[in-house]
């Protein structure tokens, strides 16, 4: 590639001394170890989350039962000592808000762990063993790409009894039996690739158990995938179970950020201009979600270089058709940036 | 085309598939919940109903499941869904109303948001680290956010606070002005499009960050080809050379339409729900809350016989397009 003309393959505004800094893989350590600013600022937003989910109901300043006065049936707009303002049964907003963090965070993140824990199985089961096994499972998984999980889960939960409505695990499994296939797609097409690779093979003619080099050569070259799955379910089972609770489906007694929700939405709060009761839970759902989504784009950047976007400020090398470019991290006089 | 057969298998097999889990699922939850919404519908519903609602479910007959079963299959297939109980209407006259509407919805808001979605991949990718590239983290927020937050929140902004739009419903009855009739007149039709607005923009923000990162991502691995080259060094316009690339890449996407559409319509649904908008989503969200098993299990079926259609042509679409993919198989 470096033989190439810059000239003939891009325009000629870049320069060739613009060029070949950029195509040197050479990067100063400080700025490798640094991880990318999308992942730095996704992780940062998601353990900030996680962490109100984890403290949130003990510093939660009221309890559930608290009510500001018992007089008026109209919400309290925020103030002073209630922050986020109160519901028209004058419970304390921003504690429900903190309390609901926790059953909210707890699904998701259960469901995602399960969905991840079934997909791994599945794909690199597949992967590894192709045939009649490989056949069999991507058709299972195919098919459950192709159902509409929210509306199975909605039939699936609305007539379970109430004790098990109320169960995070019987939730957070329900939603991953609805979310893994996606997962197991991805798994099993890389596990495809690592199988042909010449340190699976050898293991093979050492005479490996099968399980062995599963575990041991495939799945941990998985990880990448492993992890951007794992996200992308969480991310998955935040929308399907706050909608669940925003439909109505599921009612956990602790309440989450979905009945927030729906308890606003059943009292019209949109239409009485009562901004407090849904605004908060709705931005918390999309600032969580925001956070997990560019922690796996920095995943996928990790895993895949090439994709990476790179604002340089036009100083660095450009992008050239028909050069693959390699972002330079340091200015050629190898200061630091 | 050995291929397209293979697939029209599949979907076959994953449209019985799904037939069998619609009709297993409500005999199969814990607690025999028909029979749980039986004995509190008893006070409510007419003898003749309990007695239609017994000849689909099998309740208190002496039917073995397997006759069920297949008494199922065979209503299904002939077209038959089942008796609504709460609308006292047949479940098919019920989506045939509401079909249109969905399908509308979903349809108008997947083709805008695959057009723009791809349009602005190809310019993202073809200029990275460009101006439009930094579009890219942005609708990753909105694809993060779930369909009906971020309609609540468009609903809100636009609706609520703004006046741009009305906050519900597919259409209006009356309105000081004028009176509608449902039909091809002016009137009518702006209003539905008035409503639909901001619905569909809500699903096509939502979904258009699939098709700009799919897009985007294939691009750049695409421009390292060695066509692409050969196409600049021949000296073609710059349009051009996109063009042979956009091609090329866009593949993948139109297979990953599989992966997406399900999602799409999942949350499309919610979206109606949102807007109070007259679609299925809606209507399954209502017979969910009224127990109303023949329709919940008609939508759900009809549903996904719907997506799995949408992914058969999407499959068609990519043997049309892609040769080697026919060749291969």
């Amino acid at each position: 590639m470096t033989a190439l003309d810059p000239a003939l393959v891009g325009p000629p505004d870049g320069s060739a001394s613009d060029l070949l800094p950029g195509l040197s893989p050479r990067r100063s350590r400080a700025t490798r170890r640094m991880p990318p600013a999308k992942v730095l600022l996704g992780g940062i937003v998601t353990a900030f989350f996680v962490l109100v989910a984890l403290l949130g109901p003990l510093v939660a300043p009221h309890a559930a039962g608290w009510v500001a006065n018992t007089s008026s049936g109209t919400p309290q707009p925020p103030s002073g000592p209630l922050w986020l303002g109160t519901d028209n049964m004058q419970h304390d907003l921003f504690s429900q808000l903190l309390v609901g963090s926790r059953s909210t965070l707890l699904i998701a993140f259960l469901a995602g762990a399960i969905a991840t824990v079934l997909s791994v199985a599945v794909g690199v089961t597949a992967g590894y063993l192709g045939g009649v096994v490989d056949e069999i499972l991507s058709a299972l998984s195919n098919i459950f790409l192709a159902l509409p999980g929210l509306l199975i889960l909605m039939v699936i939960i609305s007539p379970l009894p109430v004790p098990d409505k109320g169960n995070s695990l019987v939730i957070g499994f329900v939603v991953a039996i609805t979310s893994w296939a996606y997962g197991a797609r991805a798994l099993r097409a890389q596990t495809l690739a690592l199988r042909g690779q010449d340190y699976v093979v050898s293991a093979q003619v050492i005479g490996e158990r099968k399980s062995r080099i599963i575990l041991f050569e495939i799945v941990p070259n998985l990880l990448p995938i492993v992890a951007a799955s794992f996200i992308f379910t969480v991310i998955y089972g935040l929308g399907v179970y706050v909608a669940l609770c925003y439909l109505g489906v599921v009612s956990p007694s602790s309440g989450s950020w979905g009945t927030m929700l729906q308890s606003a939405q059943s009292n019209s709060a949109i239409g009485n201009g009562w901004w407090w009761w849904y605004l908060p839970p709705a931005l918390c759902v999309a600032l969580v979600g925001f956070g997990l989504a560019l922690l796996n784009f920095g995943i996928d950047e990790i895993i895949n270089p090439r994709i990476r976007s790179a604002r340089t400020g036009g100083r660095d090398v450009k992008f050239q058709l028909g050069l693959t470019p390699v972002v330079r991290q340091a200015s050629p006089e190898g200061e630091p940036r | 085309m050995p291929l397209l057969i293979r697939r029209a298998g599949f979907y076959l097999l994953a449209a019985y598939a799904a037939l069998t889990l619609n009709f297993f699922i409500p005999r199969m939850l814990p607690g025999n919940a028909l029979d749980a919404v039986l004995t509190t519908m008893r006070g409510e519903t007419t003898p003749q109903e309990l007695a239609g609602m017994a000849a689909q479910y099998g309740i208190d007959s002496k039917q073995s499941l397997m006759a069920q079963y297949f008494t199922y299959v065979a209503h299904t297939l002939s077209g038959n869904l089942g008796f609504s109980t709460s609308k006292q209407v047949p479940v098919t006259t019920v989506l045939g109303g509401e079909l249109p509407w969905t399908i509308g919805l979903i349809g108008s808001a997947t083709v805008v948001a695959f057009l723009l979605g791809t349009l602005i991949g190809i310019v993202a990718g073809w200029k990275r680290g460009g101006l439009i590239d930094t579009v890219v983290p942005v609708s990753a927020f909105f694809q993060a956010v779930p369909y009906f937050v971020l309609g609540l929140l468009l609903l809100i902004i636009f609706g609520v606070d703004l006046h741009w739009f009305p906050i519900g419903g597919g259409y209006d009855a009356t309105s000081r002005t004028v009176t509608y009739i449902q039909g091809w007149n002016w009137p009518y039709v702006s209003s539905v499009l008035q409503h639909s607005v901001l619905p569909a923009s809500t699903v096509v923000l939502a979904s258009i960050a699939g098709w700009i990162v799919g897009m985007r991502n294939m691009m750049i691995t695409t421009m390292d080809e060695d066509y692409v080259l050969v196409a600049c060094a021949k000296g073609l316009p710059r349009w051009r050379t996109v063009a042979i690339a956009a091609r090329n890449a866009i593949l993948p996407t139109i297979s990953n339409v599989t992966l997406s559409i399900s999602l799409v319509v999942t949350g499309a649904i919610l979206v109606e729900v949102v807007f109070n908008y007259p679609g299925v989503g809606l209507e399954i969200f209502n017979a969910v809350q009224s127990t109303d098993y023949p329709l919940i299990q008609g939508i759900l079926l009809v549903v996904t016989l719907a997506v799995l259609a949408a992914n058969l042509i999407a499959d068609f679409a990519y043997a049309a397009l892609d040769p080697r993919s026919r060749r291969e198989a």
